[in-house]
């Protein structure tokens, strides 16, 4: 894999699931990574499974971008649970090191109208995260997907939750499940099973992991009624 | 003048409370509820809930009408990102964002935003307290900018 292409030097902001499946996956590349996370637990935990690339720190300070060698940084991904913490990764590595790709982490669709107003074009929206996840998942149905990407960028956004355990929604239909109105089931990916498109009838299990449209004022509500 | 300030904690709210009785139109937006004790009783502008960095949230707070949006929470991040959203999205035509990280401070004045930064300011002045002599008078500095 990747051996057509050149060796680069990415940074990595944020060491949660997305930024350590981003390392896992360039490390795989063959590039060099460093991972910047706040909590030393967790950096241990990186550097543990993928080896020493975790530094600890808080990657919106111009001292520990420093530290991790922005300057010759060919890639900088912001992928922080936080925007705001984001945008200022995003800034300050393009303002004092130069940067030429920031790709961040947009959390809240609605601010992607700021960062690109601010430069950024490069960004990932976890609703488009996802349509990529189950585009790689699913190989059926990509052209609905597609527009539900179109839909997401509006009031729409298309999210996913897994089904605990001991959620009271197993062994429930969905035509049983109290869903809030303007919301759409769409796939049920079911380990060790192909993905369903749920019907009326269709049996939620504990683990499914459920994929929804749903207008943005009601995700609490959709959130509720999975769980 | 509108004046619409993120972030209700000491200064914040010293701020909004003489700007008030200044005849000014305040609006203050705090994450934390609780934080509107810091108002006095006489306050008599509006306040509104939520994170100020969010579009949303400064929409309901008339950022889009203010004439000036001042960002004074306790994170950096979060007020540099308050005032470009002041700024870039509703318009706001003077936005001044407090900074308390003096690299960060160096990075946002690059681009262009008004920064207070507290650090460096007390630095100073904590400077001049503890050694500042001047020979030709007994008096306290009273010239600010002489180190």
């Amino acid at each position: 894999m990747g051996t057509g292409s050149r060796q680069m030097y990415i940074v990595i902001v944020g060491g949660g699931k997305v930024g350590r499946g981003a390392a896992r996956d360039l490390i795989g590349m063959g590039h060099e990574v460093c991972v910047i996370e706040r909590e030393a637990d967790t950096a241990w935990s990186i550097n543990h499974e993928l080896g020493e690339v975790a530094l600890v720190g808080d990657g919106t300070e111009v001292h520990v971008q420093q530290a991790a060698g922005m300057n010759r940084a060919d890639v900088v991904v912001a992928c922080t649970g936080r925007d705001q913490a984001n945008l200022a990764v995003g800034q300050t590595a393009a303002t004092r090191f130069g940067a030429g790709k920031v790709i961040a982490r947009i959390n809240d669709p609605r601010n992607e109208s700021i960062f690109r107003a601010l430069g950024f074009d490069n960004t990932v929206s976890a609703t488009t995260s996802i349509v990529n996840a189950i585009e790689l998942e699913v190989n059926k149905g990509l052209q609905s997907l597609t527009r539900l990407t179109q839909l997401a960028s509006s009031s729409f956004m298309l999210s996913q939750q897994r089904v605990a355990e001991q959620s009271s929604v197993v062994g429930c239909t969905v035509r049983e499940l109290r869903l809030p109105p303007s919301t759409l089931l769409v796939l049920v990916v079911r380990e060790g099973d192909d993905a369903l498109i749920p019907g009326p009838n269709t049996t939620i299990h504990a683990s499914d992991l459920v994929i929804a449209v749903t207008h943005v004022q009601h995700e609490a509500a959709l959130r509720a009624a999975l769980t | 003048m509108r004046v619409v300030i993120m972030g209700c904690g000491r200064l914040g709210s010293m701020l909004a409370g003489e700007l008030d009785a200044e005849g000014h139109h305040v609006t203050v937006i705090d994450i934390d509820q609780a934080a509107f004790n810091w108002l006095g009783d006489g306050f008599s502008g509006t306040r509104v809930v939520g994170p100020g960095e969010d579009s949303a949230i400064q929409e309901v707070a008339g950022v889009k009408h203010a004439d000036v949006f001042l960002a004074l929470a306790n994170g950096d991040n979060r007020n540099a990102m308050a005032v470009q959203v002041a700024k870039h999205i509703h318009g706001a035509p003077r936005v001044v964002a407090r900074i308390y990280d003096p690299d960060r401070a160096e990075v946002y004045q690059q681009l262009g935003i008004n920064v207070v930064n507290p650090t460096t300011i007390l630095d100073q002045m904590v400077r001049e307290a503890a050694f500042a002599t001047s020979p030709e008078s007994d008096a306290p500095s009273s010239d600010g900018d002489g180190v």
